[in-house]
């Protein structure tokens, strides 16, 4: 008797929303995008090696020798109390004023993007988005079966009279927005920063439509001039929920983050957080906690800050010295990330292989919707290499461009054919 | 580089080798990085079971001088697409002198690049779908269109396209109209600067490995594919949990019968050794198809081989050490 097998034997047990967790044939390059020999811009890690790791090691080593029963055990599920002030300290910088006991910490800003999704969302629910928007985000709003609404954004960001016609055109159709997720400043993936006048705009639409903002803000802290941006939430208590991490000012690995927001959901949200973790880790909370109170923070911030102006000018330059013409990208004034778009008729999707074959990897724009649109973008990040490689990585890129244009050239602008699955890498591809 | 002196760790105990080191090579640069160190780890973890002590590496930087300081008695190459599959890798362990299990190099590429394969099987007279090889540049310089029509007006339709070289049918995908011909050739130009666009022959989808024995090589039985969505594609053969794979093929006794001689045919007419993998169209009427052979067929929990080798009632860990020792016998 022949046997039958499948590929997964567990295909008829997943539940619905597990339907779109498949890897693309673009997520098996990034294999490859991580090796030495190939220039990753398609990461998005944060530099930690600039951190002085070694003072870091004994500030841990003591906060074990000294308060390891408290590191190393369970905690509340809202976070350690003395560290959620220290949080509110942090938001200060940007202008926000906030009692601790409406922080929450979670596991990155990634669970707190989890949590709302989880707590405010039922499937088919629309949730707005910008277009292009986090990749991680639109994975969470798509595991809980969301229907994202992508929102135009410019070089100023969310542009207020698209959020108005989408809001519009959804009620007429009847639809429920449960909120709109937003990456006001340096945004990821376009490097684009929200405008000041524009922020006044989004709040007055956001309460003439009564909806709900989600403000994602991990790069606020890292720009390039100036004084930090306002953030919403400075300007607006009630109707934001503010999510916040250390990941980019700290250190990614922590895995420390929190939510900010009214009273009630607050309340919910703790909740939502305990039955999925428990607790955040103590430990890396302790952490947090003991770093911020002995370690002068704000002066690391600063060269953070000087480490990526660095090699966001490395990018640029070598940008604008080398892209064939047609190509356009924006110049971000903080955070990690440049979105490029190629020349009418290239479709980065298509052309990743070929860049990986010259040793140089990006991440293709159709990651970044959850419509498909995106073809002719991508995301390229100047955080992680140093200027050398960065400059290295354009060079190859702007020569695959150029085989590309050719290619186009012989047989016209055609995409390639579709193919379904994510196509960007996970968070440890550099 | 310093050519390793050849002390054999390899103690011979009675008859049977013990083997003191092997190592199995797995990653490299190529898309199919993924597969191969899957495949890699799979094949180790078979061997480990077995108390070979083995040790699992990259092609990388650091090869040449890890094979020096430490040459292993043998290398088991699990490096799929370039380099794994086009000889070079044998190459260099050739000149390293450090034997290893597989094709030699010279056969590799021959089997690498599809349209030469085809040939040297169609000579050993196993029918093979009627099809072309064409360069990107070609396009260029004739003109896309006037060559996309020829193609479609004498190969006829439906067609598959896929790159000359490569593995995982990355870039390869079937064209039922004439005007999807196109974006089928662009993606795969998106994988490799030539392309063999084949009739695509309707049929059965099976593989038949074959591995080398002491009385020649063996083929173990064939794996049917179904796939929900015609072809077996990268995503059908990685990802999707709904393509399924009957073992053995549901064939007459006699197209698998034929099935099995095209692939020892193809093996040995290739001058293969130890195992290949070929994958077969087999038609309504019972016949057979070449399509292409696999150098270093994929060993991932999903993969062909390893389901034919638990069809065939066999172990891989057991089979992979037999490889092993025949090397030295
Ligand atoms: C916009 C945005 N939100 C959230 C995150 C997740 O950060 P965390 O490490 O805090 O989970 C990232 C990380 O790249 C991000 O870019």
């Amino acid at each position: 008797m022949e046997q039958h097998s499948r590929s997964d034997a567990y295909t008829d047990l997943y539940a619905d929303r597990a339907a779109g967790m498949v890897p693309s044939e673009i997520r098996a390059l990034f294999a490859v995008a991580s090796r030495p020999e190939v220039v990753s811009l398609a990461g998005g890690m944060p530099y930690v090696s600039a951190l002085p790791l070694d003072e870091f090691g004994g500030m841990v080593g003591d906060l074990i020798a000294r308060n390891g029963a408290e590191a190393l055990q369970y905690a509340s599920a809202q976070g350690d109390p003395r560290l959620r002030e220290q949080i509110c300290d942090v938001m200060a910088l940007e202008g926000i004023q906030a009692c601790a006991d409406d922080v929450i910490v979670t596991v990155g800003a990634q669970q707190a993007l989890d949590l709302v999704t989880r707590i405010f969302v039922n499937p088919g629910d629309v949730i707005l988005a910008e277009g292009p928007s986090y990749v991680g985000a639109l994975g969470t709003f798509a595991s809980y079966q969301a229907d994202v609404v992508h929102v135009a954004m410019d070089e100023g960001g969310l542009v207020p009279e698209a959020l108005e016609e989408t809001l519009g055109r959804l009620r007429r159709e009847g639809r429920t927005v449960k909120f709109l997720y937003t990456v006001p400043t340096f945004q990821n993936p376009a490097g684009v920063t929200l405008t000041a006048d524009r922020r006044t705009r989004l709040l007055e639409i956001a309460a003439e439509h009564d909806i709900l903002i989600i403000e994602d803000n991990p790069y606020g802290l890292l720009g390039f001039d100036g004084e930090p941006m306002r953030a919403l939430r400075a300007d607006e208590s009630e109707r934001v929920i503010y999510l916040g991490t250390f990941s980019k000012t700290i250190a990614s690995g922590l895995r420390v983050g929190w939510a900010l927001a009214p009273h009630a959901v607050r309340a919910k949200l703790v909740l939502a957080a305990e039955s999925a973790v428990l607790c955040h880790s103590s430990f890396s909370q302790l952490a947090v906690r003991e770093y911020l109170a002995t370690q002068p923070w704000r002066e690391q911030i600063k060269e953070f800050r000087l480490l990526y102006r660095e090699r966001r000018d490395a990018m640029l330059d070598a940008l604008e010295t080398l892209m064939p013409e047609g190509c356009t990208w924006t110049r971000p004034a903080g955070g990690f990330f440049v979105w490029l778009t190629l020349p009418e008729g290239l479709d980065a999707k298509a052309m990743a292989p070929r860049a990986i074959s010259e040793r140089v990897a990006y991440v293709p724009g159709t990651g970044f919707y959850a419509d498909g649109s995106g073809r002719r973008d991508m995301r390229i990040s100047y955080c992680y290499p140093e200027p050398d490689r960065i400059r290295e990585g354009v060079r190859r890129l702007a020569g695959v461009i150029e085989s590309e244009l050719r290619t186009r050239d012989t047989f016209g602008g055609v995409g390639h054919r579709g193919s379904p699955g994510v196509d960007t890498p996970g968070p440890e591809v550099v | 580089m310093m050519v390793p002196s050849r002390t054999r760790m390899i103690r011979t105990e009675g008859t049977a080798v013990e083997f003191a080191h092997v190592v199995v090579l797995a990653g490299g640069l190529s898309y199919e990085r993924e597969v191969s160190l899957r495949s890699g780890r799979r094949v180790a973890d078979a061997l480990r079971a077995l108390d070979i002590p083995v040790e699992l590496r990259d092609a990388d930087a650091h090869l040449l001088d890890r094979l020096a300081a430490d040459p292993p008695d043998v290398v088991f190459p699990v490096l799929h697409g370039a380099m794994g599959e086009d000889g070079a890798i044998r190459d260099i362990l050739e000149l390293v002198g450090i034997p290893y299990i597989g094709a030699r190099p010279d056969a590799c590429r021959v089997a690498w690049d599809k349209p030469t394969a085809k040939s040297v099987v169609a000579h050993a007279g196993i029918r093979t779908p009627a099809s072309v090889a064409l360069p990107k540049e070609l396009f260029h310089d004739l003109g896309a269109a006037a060559v996309l029509d020829l193609i479609v007006s004498r190969l006829g339709l439906p067609l598959f396209v896929k790159p000359t070289r490569g593995g995982s049918a990355l870039g390869a995908s079937a064209v039922h109209k004439a005007e999807d011909l196109t974006a089928a050739l662009v993606s795969c130009f998106a994988y490799g600067d030539a392309a063999l666009v084949e009739h695509y022959v309707d049929g059965t989808e099976v593989a038949v490995s074959v591995i080398d024995g002491p009385n020649g090589p063996r083929a173990l039985p064939a794996v049917e594919i179904v796939t929900p969505n015609g072809r077996y594609d990268y995503t059908a053969r990685y990802d999707a949990g709904d393509t399924e794979f009957v073992t053995p093929a549901r064939l007459s006794p006699e197209a698998a019968e034929r099935a099995t001689a095209a692939a020892l045919t193809a093996h040995r007419a290739l001058g293969l050794r130890d195992l290949s993998r070929t994958d077969l169209i087999v038609d309504a009427e019972g016949e057979v198809h070449f399509l292409e052979v696999n150098v270093a067929p994929g060993m991932t929990e999903t993969s062909l081989l390893p389901r034919a080798v638990a069809a065939a009632g066999l172990s891989l860990g057991p089979l992979c050490e037999t490889l092993l020792r025949r090397r030295f016998t």
